[in-house]
């Protein structure tokens, strides 16, 4: 049966939620909402498995090589000739997978917010913000243009600030909320004028036409985009480094992530969602879109690849700080999407040399698990405790045995153990590092250390260290609803290291032959339990080592904690610079120049007008006299000068 | 005897004209203002009747004028009394500098 | 269909509403009226589809022509296109919105109504001439009752700002009347001067006489929809008036300068166009840079709304300076866009503040949690007007951008540049906003005892929001509508900048 027709169902069935609940929602459905919404994202996700079945072994394939398919197009916009904005369906290897993690992640955040929203005033608004954004995110996966992917990437980014503001009460979420909204908003700028490059010299706005004609050495687009250029680097340069930057917002990196930590102020599921499993990926999966037009012009690739590095070390040193334990997860989140750039930055075109890209997106694929299993986990904590921050936890295991297992089983995943899922793609990173950039790879394997530090750091100060009792009104781990998600996520976090992600996923749509070297993954492992065994000694018992060492590290530790200072930095940047030296003289030179200079030439006129209207005395023999003498004048115009 | 030349009759209307000119520009009582415009209008027609008969004999043009002008000053001086006489009536004088309301 | 019925029906309910009794009566053919116009807005647009698909393919259809003054060829002409029924469509939904909102107009409401409806009027006309002495009448029809709305129903330093803005305005259609005088004489229509803008665009002006009145019509034009440095009616204008009339004023007076600008001075003018199109690039995107930070400073809504109407009608500037013809239909839809956008805007502040009674940013917050409606209408114009995809502003904005990229020249670049940059701030000036009026905590007890939306503010919110999302879910429609007006501008003007 060819399913391809009803791909088009699987965004809408969530946007068609949004719309009912959003629009009745709170009214006529509120604990209903709940269910409605967990239902479409049900019937959504089948949707997409049934896809993924149909696409990757049924048809996808045509000579052993994994075809591009656009089942479904709509011109939504002619601009001109040319350039339109098409409503499309794009399907390859690239976008079916993502289309799986993002509606499976999304079902389980649904079913897991059944528990911990309830009872929340605004349920049914919660549930259709969540389905818009998985509407938006469904649809930025598939989108067939480059214009389209730009709509849906806005459309994510508001459903992200109308969630991260959700709690619209607390000043803190609403800052928050119009943090990420702004930031992204200014990496969207760089993206916007990148896609008004790359499209105005491809002269089209449609993926496959635009990569083809970009990476055909004898096409004339190719030709005017190289030999246009700016400042010395070619437009095409431009172009690709500009979208990154775009895709660079979303996915929090360095020097755009300041948004992600704050992020947290949402509601935790939503975190699990949004910045954690899809949206922040996004910037990974633009990259993915466009990677034969960034493999094809090496310069943006290595922006890509020293900014995923920097971002992955950075972050990860800021992680082993933070005491909020969302903000630490945000933190590793940064590290790891770090982690798929500069695999995307290492990779080559095809075929062996292919490997970072298929490594990027299998680690995309079980980052999604892991991460959301944490978050989800760190939810449950969160739900239990009433709090976000580590100090007021510790020895949880025995009040949440289901949660302690599968954030210890996200953590092993994630530090990078076998045979959980975060080793196998992992692996595959650092041996497309280790093939391609050695100081990348020496800067990953450092920061694979550091992750299993800090997620082990978290791990013991959540479930062991001291006895901390919960209130006494509490409610255990939460109703079935918000264990189920954890457990079928921790099952994933064991089991998808081994989904054939090599075999389905590549950048030239061949299969890649990998094969676990054992040698070389001796290296990070050890590494990674050295991290553990450091993590354990320091906090697995309540004791005053970790202040020690932080005390001996001194202005380094402190200005870790404080996140490098960056966020000062673009406060400094934003409210002094831009709104003092910028605003603040826009809008008094309006009001006192400009608006002056019209007032001004009002006074003007009614000054001259003060001035002259004494000749209007009342006086009628005034009056006769200006007659006369006018009639005099005249005369003697006609008379002695016209004639 | 010889005519009486057309210049000498043209002096006279002239200077009536300017007479009532005068008359206009400096009195203050309207009463002898509209005497002044009176004499200017005099004048004119004085001019009127001289040239129809010196420069157009044939013709009586300038007469008729004449008549249509003396007739329209008798309205005229109606409509002016009867202004005058309610600017009196409101400022008790007929100085024609009290009537300065219309300025500004 | 006969296009003097949407001048004559505005023309008899402002009649009829003079003979009424109480404001009960008034209202109710106020609002007949409006809504008449509104399906006559949409009659014309079926009646259009009609006609074309009948082959009918004349760039004007619906013409009428009726002699006004024989001796010197001033004829009452009128006819629509494309881009002229999309400014009608909006003129209708803007009108029965404002009705809507001035429900409960209390101090002289039979004047009100009328007037309103008496601009209303003015506005259908100007948008239907075809003979600039018509359009001239028509555009002094719409600009004197502003002068009396805001002197007589507004607040604040009402005199002040109605002063000000009918100086301005009036200084405006002056200098229009000027380049329409020029371009009048400069006509030789088998030996008559000519007025009928049709005629005109078929004959050539000479080069000189072009160059010398295309800055009086644009110019003049331009102070009608906030040309950088002529804007400043704009704040106090809109800050002044009551809510109604700074609908009508920011969603349809400005949009006849947009429109005059591209349909007198770009249209008839197009070598003048050419040559100036620098200087008109560079006064837009002052206009819209400075407009933008302008408006981050900005403390009362309203003001805020206003700074951003300049910052966003620079946007219809840029886009018919860029002479491209994506750029002139992208400069139509921001009109079409910003009109609706606009005056959604006002409404909702106008009810917060019949609420509250204060407009100032600072004092307000949390609103979400008492008036959700409003709220949601004011976060949804917000999102709207920040250019989110989905709602009409995006779609105007990008058509615009694209639209102005196809321009190569490194000035036309840095202009689409900062033009797109301004998207940012204004995201940044409308977050601010919204996040303290409207989120975070309640900031006054006495808030909690305020009302919700009732059904007439929310009819019209309901009316404009369905315009700005059915533009922002299906701009397909619009742009096929005004593609043809737009590509008949730029045959006009002779060179194809795709082409150069």
């Amino acid at each position: 049966m060819n399913i391809y027709p009803y791909i088009s169902l699987i965004p809408l069935i969530p946007f068609i939620a949004f719309v009912l609940l959003g629009l009745f929602g709170r009214k006529y459905l509120n604990t209903l909402s709940g269910i409605i919404g967990t239902f479409a994202l049900g019937v959504s996700a089948f949707l997409s498995l049934a896809t993924a079945y149909q696409y990757f072994f049924v048809d996808g394939k045509v000579d052993g090589v994994f075809r591009q398919m656009i089942p479904l197009k709509y011109t939504w916009l002619q601009f001109s000739s040319n350039l339109s904005i098409d409503m499309g369906i794009l399907l390859d290897p690239l976008s079916v997978m993502m289309l799986v993690v993002v509606t499976f992640v999304s079902l389980m955040v649904h079913i897991f917010s059944l528990g911990y929203m309830k009872g929340e005033e605004r349920f049914a608004t919660y549930y259709s913000f969540l389905s818009l954004f998985t509407f938006s995110m469904l649809g930025l996966v598939l989108s067939s243009n480059i214009f389209q992917i730009y709509m849906f990437w806005e459309l994510v980014g508001v459903s992200s600030f109308l969630l991260i503001g959700f709690y619209f009460e607390k000043p803190s979420a609403v800052a928050a909320a119009k943090k990420a909204f702004i930031v992204t908003r200014f990496a969207d700028l760089g993206f916007l004028i990148g896609i008004l490059i790359l499209s105005f010299h491809a002269e089209t706005l449609d993926f496959q036409t635009l990569i083809a004609r970009l990476t055909d050495p004898q096409s004339s687009q190719l030709l005017s985009i190289t030999t246009a250029s700016f400042l010395g680097v070619s437009m095409l340069t431009w172009g690709l480094v500009l979208v990154f930057a775009g895709g660079a917002g979303k996915s929090a990196m360095f020097p755009l992530h300041i948004w992600l930590p704050d992020a947290m102020e949402g509601p935790t599921p939503v975190s699990a969602l949004i910045h954690a499993a899809t949206m922040v990926v996004a910037g990974v999966f633009l990259v993915g879109r466009l990677f034969p037009v960034f493999v094809f012009d090496g310069a943006a690739l290595i922006v890509v690849t020293y900014v995923g590095a920097f971002s992955a070390l950075l972050a990860a040193i800021i992680a082993c700080t933070q005491t909020d334990i969302k903000r630490v997860l945000a933190y590793s989140t940064m590290s790891q999407i770090g982690y798929m750039m500069f695999a995307m930055g290492v990779s080559g075109k095809g075929g062996e040399e292919g490997l970072g890209y298929m490594a990027s997106m299998f680690h995309l694929f079980t980052h999604a698990f892991f991460k959301s299993l944490l978050f989800l986990g760190a939810g449950a904590v969160i739900h239990l405790v009433h709090s976000n921050d580590m100090k007021d936890m510790g020895g949880l295991r025995k009040y949440m045995p289901i949660t302690h297992i599968t954030f210890l089983i996200a953590c092993l995943a994630i530090a990078g153990i076998p045979p959980f899922a975060g080793f196998f793609s992992k692996e595959e990173i650092l041996l497309a590092a280790f093939h391609s950039n050695k100081l990348v790879f020496f800067v990953a394997l450092f920061t694979s250390g550091l992750t299993a530090f800090y997620m082990f750091r978290l791990y013991f100060s959540i479930f062991w260290n001291k006895e901390t009792k919960p209130h006494s009104d509490s409610h255990g781990e939460g109703p079935i609803s918000m264990r189920i998600p954890l457990v079928i996520l921790g099952a994933f976090a064991l089991l998808a290291g081994f989904a054939p992600i090599a075999k389905l996923v590549t950048p030239d749509g061949r299969e890649i032959e990998t094969h676990i070297d054992v040698l070389f993954s001796l290296t990070p492992v050890l590494l990674a339990i050295t991290g553990i065994l450091l993590a354990l000694r320091l906090y697995k018992k309540e004791n005053d080592i970790a202040d020690k060492i932080a005390t001996a590290f001194g202005g380094f530790y402190r200005s870790a904690f404080k996140k490098f200072y960056i966020d000062e930095l673009y406060l400094f940047v934003t409210h002094k610079i831009v709104f003092n030296l910028v605003g603040k003289p826009s809008a008094w030179i309006d009001k006192n120049i400009i608006d002056g200079m019209m007032n001004k030439l009002a006074e003007g006129t009614a000054k001259v007008s003060f001035e002259i209207k004494g000749l209007q005395s009342g006086k009628v023999q005034g009056y006769a006299l200006y007659f006369f003498l006018g009639i005099m004048g005249l005369s003697a115009l006609f008379i002695y000068i016209l004639n | 005897m010889n005519e009486i030349p057309l210049s000498h009759i043209l002096f006279i209307s002239t200077a009536l004209f300017f007479i009532g000119m005068y008359g206009f520009f400096t009195r203050r009582n309207m009463i002898t203002i509209l005497m002044s415009i009176e004499l200017i209008l005099n004048s004119v027609n004085i001019n009127f009747v001289a040239f129809n008969k010196y420069l157009f004999p044939q013709n009586l043009d300038g007469v008729f004028f004449t008549i249509f002008i003396i007739s329209i000053a008798a309205a005229e001086a109606a409509v002016a009394i009867a202004i005058i006489i309610n600017l009196y009536r409101s400022l008790h004088s007929v100085d024609v500098n009290e009537t300065s309301e219309l300025k500004f | 269909m006969n296009l003097n019925l949407l001048i004559l029906i505005p023309f008899i309910t402002a009649l009829v509403v003079l003979f009424c009794n109480g404001l009960k009566q008034v209202r109710t053919v106020a609002l007949l009226g409006s809504g008449l116009q509104l399906i006559l807005a949409f009659w014309l647009l079926y009646c259009f589809y009609e006609e074309r698909s009948a082959g009918n393919v004349s760039q004007m259809v619906f013409e009428y022509t009726y002699q006004w003054f024989a001796p010197l060829h001033i004829n009452f002409h009128i006819g629509v296109d494309g881009i002229s029924i999309a400014m009608i469509l909006l003129t209708a939904f803007v009108v029965i919105a404002g009705v809507l909102v001035s429900w409960s107009m209390d101090t002289l409401n039979k004047e009100f109504f009328f007037l309103l409806l008496f601009l209303s009027m003015g506005a259908y006309g100007f948008f239907m001439s075809l003979d600039l002495f018509t359009l001239f009448f028509f555009l002094e029809v719409a600009v004197i009752p502003k002068f009396l709305l805001i002197g007589i129903w507004g607040s604040g330093k009402k005199e002040y700002s109605a002063m000000k803005l009918a100086l301005m305005l009036m200084g405006g259609s002056a200098l229009v009347f000027v380049g329409l005088i020029g371009l009048y004489f400069n006509t030789n229509i088998d030996g008559f001067h000519s007025f009928d803008l049709l005629q005109i665009s078929k004959m050539k002006i000479p080069l000189d006489a072009q160059m010398l009145f295309f800055p009086f019509a644009f110019i003049g034009f331009g102070i009608f929809t906030a040309l950088f440095p002529f804007h400043t009616w704009v704040p106090d204008g809109h800050s002044s008036a009551p809510t109604a009339a700074s609908m009508f004023l920011a969603g349809i007076s400005m949009k006849l300068g947009g429109y005059g600008c591209l349909r007198v001075a770009t249209y008839l003018m197009p070598d003048a166009a050419h040559a100036y199109s620098e200087i008109i690039i560079l006064l837009s995107t002052i206009a819209i840079i400075y407009g933008a930070f302008a408006t981050l400073m900005q403390t009362d809504l309203k003001y805020i709304n206003a700074y951003s109407s300049i910052s966003h009608c620079g946007f219809v500037l840029l886009g018919i300076g860029m002479l491209t013809q994506t750029s002139i239909t992208g400069a139509v839809m921001q009109m079409v866009s910003h009109g609706l956008m606009t005056a959604l805007f006002f409404a909702a502040i106008g009810m917060i503040y019949s609420r509250t009674h204060t407009r100032m940013v600072a004092h307000l917050g949390g609103l979400l949690k008492v008036m959700p409606f409003i709220s949601s209408v004011f976060i949804i114009v917000g999102l709207c007007s920040l250019g989110l995809p989905g709602f009409s502003g995006f779609v105007a904005e990008m058509t615009i951008f694209i639209g102005s990229w196809q321009n190569p020249e490194t000035l036309y670049r840095i202009a689409t540049i900062l033009a797109c940059a301004s998207i940012v701030v204004t995201a940044v000036y409308i977050l601010r906003a919204t996040g303290k009026a409207v989120l975070g905590p309640i900031t006054d007890a006495h808030f909690n005892t305020l009302g919700d939306a009732l059904w007439n503010e929310k009819l019209a919110a309901i009316l404009l929001v369905g315009g700005i999302v059915a533009i922002g879910i299906l701009p397909f429609w619009l742009n096929d509508l005004i593609t043809p007006g737009s590509q008949q501008i730029i045959l006009q003007t002779g060179q194809n900048i795709l082409l150069k």
